[in-house]
């Protein structure tokens, strides 16, 4: 994968996957400590201390009932690679935190990419969670949590299309106002 | 913070929707699925489901459901999308990009004729 904001996605899919309704994506920038760290929690149905280190590394096991994917594994060898750290803690019926910290300046690292689309297709795509998604970038700060709207929304999809502009609009316009001035932009 | 303009709006776009939904007859709601596994997204689902979403935005297409889901299985035909037109079969599409979202929507969503083309599971 080519940006964070698509490794942020998929283990966001993982938290839907077992079934989580409520999620929390923390993205923190920090400059001084020359850190990109990010965080990503759930309340689903959490995970067992042999299946965490399955997940992890799949391919010291030789277990073979269960599928394992290779999401989690490319993440912490992106984050190892840069001078960083990857962690996962899980309890059974409690949820799982994934945090994944990354040295801000190294060659290495992967592009944040655009997080404005991952967090639209989060929230488009599991109407069912409670999203908080928070974006620090030194003193700048984003932060969302979806209850008020959706509760301001009541008895309306979230993809009505004046609701998929106003929601586009909230990610791209906040993510934005914590762009540094020397931002390159993608095409 | 975008928040405290959104009150009024919101409230504004609810009681819009509100009032056309009542417009409506029962006709029920199109679903479209899209995987998002680590496969998928890989393969670019994110910017399948993104161009979904635009077209349903610049359409104007009202009563349309996204879900998203992992792995369907077919590794590789991914993107995979699927669509359910109210009262119909499920239709699963394979190695869906941009374009080929737009001509989805075009064709099977709005206009219901299925897109032979890049229909997979027969």
């Amino acid at each position: 994968m080519r940006e964070l904001a698509l490794h942020i996605l998929d283990i966001a899919n993982n938290s839907i996957a077992a079934g989580a309704d409520k999620v929390s994506i923390t993205i923190v920038e920090n400059q001084g400590d020359d850190t990109l760290t990010i965080k990503i929690q759930d309340n689903g149905k959490g995970m067992s201390p042999e299946m965490v280190a399955l997940v992890t590394d799949p391919f010291v096991t030789s277990r073979t009932e269960r599928k394992v994917g290779l999401g989690i594994p490319m993440l912490k060898y992106a984050a190892e690679s840069c001078n960083g750290w990857f962690k996962i803690t899980s309890e059974v019926g409690k949820g799982t935190q994934v945090a994944v910290q990354f040295q801000l300046s190294h060659i290495d690292r992967m592009p944040l990419g655009d997080i404005a689309d991952t967090f639209l297709t989060l929230e488009l795509g599991a109407l069912n969670v409670n999203w908080v998604f928070n974006v620090k970038r030194d003193e700048k700060e984003f932060y969302f949590d979806d209850s008020e709207l959706k509760k301001e929304l009541e008895g309306i999809e979230l993809t009505e299309p004046e609701v998929i502009r106003f929601i586009r609009s909230i990610f791209k316009e906040g993510i934005e106002e914590l762009q540094p001035l020397k931002v390159t932009r993608r095409n | 913070m975008p928040t405290i303009k959104s009150l009024d709006d919101l409230k504004r776009i609810r009681a819009e929707a509100l009032r056309k939904q009542e417009l409506k007859t029962t006709s029920g709601k199109t679903e479209i699925i899209v995987g998002m596994g680590t496969v998928g997204i890989a393969a670019g689902a994110r910017e399948t489901l993104k161009a979904i979403l635009d077209y349903i935005d610049h359409n104007n297409l009202e009563n349309v459901i996204i879900r998203q889901t992992g792995n369907i299985g077919i590794d590789s035909y991914e993107p995979v999308v699927q669509v359910i037109l109210p009262g119909a079969e499920k239709v699963t599409y394979g190695r869906v990009n941009t374009e080929i979202a737009k001509v989805i929507m075009d064709e099977h969503v709005v206009n219901n004729r299925i897109v032979t083309d890049y229909k997979i599971e027969g």
